[in-house]
């Protein structure tokens, strides 16, 4: 069997409460990062703030969080986790965050996304994952179909930035499409 | 509309705030049933003392207090101020203009008497009038048909439906998001 959390382009990892926090309180710096993440407003966290707010995640039983890393050069570019796991539903939310802009774009999200779908539906047993995005992220709509996300609808005008609205669109996949996807996908890589 | 007009009184309710001396005993009966508590919570119906219920309530005032995103009231009748459910406003988002809104009739002699359509009526003007939402979610799991019928009457729409989101049963449910726009619902009152 493959290693679980290996991808092709990226593998997860769990680190240090502090070495996230580190990486958070840079990200933060960038604002398009946080708004495509977050639709509370964006602002700096301190290295003491971010830890804390890992620590409390790490605890939680209904938080799977981890890094992203390159599989050339093993180095730290984002975060990737499940969170509000209902277990008795066997259905959570997902997240995901390049904090390093200059891998926008070119898979790595998609691999990582691929990962934990993975995670999620082969060892934690999920029947769906969830996930939303805001409009203004095209790329990341895109990256959510290609690891076969479907929309299921939108939360009109949900966000307000920019001196305007946007929707909140919600996407899911179920546990029957992503192993039919994966199939196809090992017919086409043999 | 006027400054004078009340937002709390209806004809027949008013959105009352809790009773920490007598509320507690009702509504760990309403947690006794399970027909209840299935249609208002998606986590497993687990039955709660008293006791429990009165600490409960205690945190929910305290979270209110703290957090100032949650406004929960509790609904009694105008001839005897008799409790008769709950209704609240969670989640908000003071930048977005958004936030969340459930309600809930505890026992079944007290449903079909319009004390949830006018809970409705007043709930939606305290969060359009005076907390100047522009828009709000009901959850709904697709087996509560009386609560999509409720929302739709007030001109709510579908906006998402998560598919197979929910297991009860042995079999699996769509959880639905409906939404409201605060303008959609000043051209419903015209």
């Amino acid at each position: 069997m493959k290693d679980l959390l290996h991808g092709e382009l990226v593998h997860l990892t769990v680190e240090d409460p502090e070495t996230i926090a580190r990486l958070a309180s840079e990200w933060s710096a960038n604002s398009e990062f946080s708004r495509l993440l977050d639709w509370d407003p964006a602002r700096r966290f301190s290295v003491k703030n971010a830890q804390k707010w890992v620590e409390k995640q790490y605890e939680k039983e209904t938080v799977f969080e981890f890094a992203i890393r390159t599989l050339e050069g093993d180095r730290i570019i984002g975060e990737v986790g499940l969170d509000g796991i209902r277990w008795t539903h066997r259905n959570c939310f997902v997240g995901i965050g390049l904090g390093e802009p200059e891998y926008w774009g070119k898979g790595y999200g998609t691999d990582a996304m691929r990962i934990i779908l993975r995670y999620a539906f082969n060892e934690l047993n999920m029947q769906r994952v969830s996930l939303d995005v805001f409009e203004y992220n095209q790329r990341g709509i895109r990256s959510y179909e290609k690891a076969g996300f479907v929309m299921e609808g939108r939360k009109r005008g949900l966000i307000l930035r920019e001196s305007r609205r946007w929707d909140v669109i919600y996407m899911g996949i179920l546990r029957d499409e992503w192993l039919k996807m994966e199939q196809e996908r090992l017919e086409k890589t043999t | 509309m006027s400054i004078g007009n009340p937002l709390f009184n209806g004809e027949l309710i008013q959105l009352g705030a809790v009773d920490h001396e007598k509320d507690p005993e009702i509504v760990s009966r309403w947690t006794h049933n399970a027909g209840f508590m299935r249609m208002m919570y998606m986590d497993p119906m687990k039955p709660l003392s008293v006791w429990q219920v009165k600490k409960k309530l205690e945190e929910l005032e305290k979270s209110m207090e703290d957090d100032k995103n949650l406004f929960h009231f509790h609904i009694r009748t105008r001839s005897d101020n008799r409790l008769v459910g709950f209704a609240e406003l969670s989640w908000i988002s003071w930048t977005n203009g958004s936030g969340y809104i459930r309600l809930g009739i505890g026992d079944p002699e007290d449903h079909h008497k319009g004390y949830g359509r006018q809970t409705l009526c007043l709930l939606l003007r305290y969060a359009f009038e005076e907390l100047n939402l522009y828009r709000l979610s009901a959850i709904i799991p697709e087996y509560n048909l009386p609560a999509q019928s409720l929302f739709k009457s007030a001109i709510f729409v579908e906006e998402v439906r998560q598919r197979q989101a929910l297991e009860k049963d042995g079999r699996r449910w769509d959880s639905l998001d409906f939404g409201l726009l605060a303008e959609v619902w000043k051209d419903g009152l015209k």
